[in-house]
């Protein structure tokens, strides 16, 4: 009886994390050929690499000390853009975006609405910023105004679509009660749906401005107007400090706002 | 007997001090909303924004239809894309992770230096866009898909070391504290303690950014760090809007492609 149990392999190993062996040694194969490939056809210029090291090095020895002063006018300039900018488009995003939102929850809006509103979201959200803002860029000419619809156009997306999402986990019972006391469709919105949705929407509201700021540092690049537009300006004319200067800059708003956005959040909610 | 007070009594959500209080705050805003529009405005050359959706209409016009012959220039420049995306979050994920282990409050070897040094390359590597990393890369190293692969990386390494190290400090430490009790080693303790616990999350957030890191990576051509988004700025540039059209259809089949792909991954890692 007990020679069985002595025929079993004694020591403990590890169960693999993949259990079919077919399998594990399919995926370690094609990720090895696949590695092959990539190398194979990426073409590295070592030499051009290489020479960069240095000026890496420069780069990275500019940040002691960044240069704040030379440049100073521009990048108040350019950060107030990329303020007044991230200000408007989050407001007019967000309005713009109530509406389409509330077309885009299913328990409220009726189908051909429904369909309508998801299609507006989903046109909002699959394009980048930096290509909405090269075509905003060519409608309404270089600088903040272009920079201002694709920051407010992105915004619809993301915000509609949290906000449909938000409606539709709503509970029916607290709208059905506002709706029994004879509510208006508007006023059944405002008492029965919109304190259910309200609280995690402020701090999503907070958490969009947050975002728009960080991309308005960079539709810059493409002539949108704000900070990015320094930046890249500073990296054209090789002048390192100005741009380490920039960068701290545009790391400590975003420090700034992301702290502040969360410790508002953690008030409202 | 009691009387019912003469005075007509209708219901108010607020007193009139709260109320007052919510109208000087929407005041505020309005105020602060008004000027910082007025500075935009400022800059703006209002005949162009008019002018603009003529402009559509043109634009429209010329991008129909997309020129689809096109497509054959175009395998090259999404294979490379595809790379930047998929290598740079490999290197990523390979760096986030002593970074993750550094940060997360339990498994930190110092809580005083090494903890606040991870959680700044955390910080910092978070809060500059792909697109400026691919800007310093571009001129350090050069152009080309080999800077593009380091700004993903770069950029990504904070968004998986934050997620991953509050995946760890999550974690159930009865599990821990049972590899612990058999004489497990440091190094044992980890292997068997913690990484089988954190790994589903680790799996789930590398797909998550890998799919982020595909929208990015369409773009980054537009500063010369290699992709489609060099074939984009080039037929931008020359005013090409049938060749536009087509990689702009091509991005976009691109990205369902790799949330689809994510979702389906996630689907059964989860």
């Amino acid at each position: 009886m007990s020679m069985n149990v002595g025929a079993l392999p004694r020591t403990w190993r590890k169960p693999p994390l993949i259990k079919s062996a077919w399998l594990r040694w399919t995926l370690g194969v094609s990720l090895v050929v696949y590695l092959a490939l990539v190398f194979e056809t990426t073409p590295v210029n070592w030499a051009r690499v290489w020479e960069g090291l240095p000026r890496g090095a420069a780069f990275l020895a500019a940040f002691f000390p960044p240069d704040f002063v030379s440049r100073w006018q521009e990048i108040v300039e350019g950060i107030s853009e990329s303020l007044w900018m991230t200000v408007v488009s989050t407001v007019v995003g967000i309005a713009i975006s109530i509406p389409v939102g509330i077309g885009a929850a299913k328990n409220i809006a009726p189908a051909p609405v429904y369909y309508f509103c998801r299609a507006v979201l989903a046109v909002s959200r699959s394009f980048q910023e930096i290509i909405l803002a090269i075509f905003f860029v060519k409608l309404f000419g270089f600088g903040p105004f272009a920079g201002f619809v694709t920051l407010s156009f992105a915004t619809i997306g993301f915000y509609g679509k949290l906000l449909a999402e938000d409606i539709e986990d709503t509970d029916p019972a607290q709208a059905e009660a506002v709706r029994s006391s004879g509510a208006s469709w508007l006023q059944w919105l405002n008492y029965g749906v919109q304190p259910q949705v309200m609280p995690r929407m402020i701090g999503l509201g907070l958490y969009r401005f947050d975002i728009n700021f960080r991309e308005s540092a960079v539709i810059g690049i493409v002539g949108g107007g704000g900070i990015g537009a320094t930046l890249n300006t500073a990296f054209d004319r090789y002048e390192f400090s100005s741009a380490a200067a920039i960068i701290i800059v545009i790391i400590g708003i975003v420090m700034f706002c992301e702290y502040g956005s969360g410790y508002l959040r953690r008030w409202v909610q | 007997m009691a009387t019912i007070p003469a005075r007509e009594r209708t219901w108010q959500r607020r007193d009139r001090r709260a109320e007052l209080v919510v109208w000087t705050c929407w005041l505020l805003a309005a105020a602060v909303f008004i000027g910082c529009f007025q500075m935009i405005s400022d800059k703006t050359i209002w005949a162009f924004v008019w002018d603009a959706p003529q402009q559509a209409g043109d634009l429209a016009v010329r991008m129909v239809p997309p020129d689809w012959l096109y497509i054959r220039a175009l395998g090259r420049p999404i294979w490379d894309t595809i790379n930047i995306a998929t290598i740079g979050t490999l290197i990523a994920v390979l760096l986030a992770i002593p970074v993750a282990y550094c940060a997360a409050r339990n498994t930190t070897p110092s809580a005083n230096v090494v903890r606040p040094i991870a959680l700044f390359i955390i910080v910092s590597s978070r809060s500059i866009n792909a697109l400026i990393w691919a800007l310093m890369l571009v001129t350090i190293i050069g152009p080309g898909v080999f800077a593009g692969i380091f700004a993903i990386a770069l950029r990504s390494i904070g968004f998986c070391a934050k997620l991953l190290y509050e995946a760890i400090e999550e974690i159930d430490e009865s599990q821990v504290e049972a590899v612990r009790a058999t004489g497990a080693s440091g190094a044992q303790v980890t292997s068997y303690g913690i990484v089988p616990q954190v790994l589903p999350a680790f799996a789930g957030i590398s797909v998550f950014r890998w799919d982020i890191n595909i929208r990015e990576s369409t773009v980054l051509g537009l500063v010369g760090a290699g992709g489609i988004g060099l074939e984009l700025n080039a037929a931008i540039t020359q005013l090409y809007w049938t060749q536009v059209s087509l990689i702009l259809l091509v991005i976009i089949a691109t990205v369902i492609v790799s949330e689809w792909v994510s979702a389906k991954i996630r689907h059964a890692i989860i």
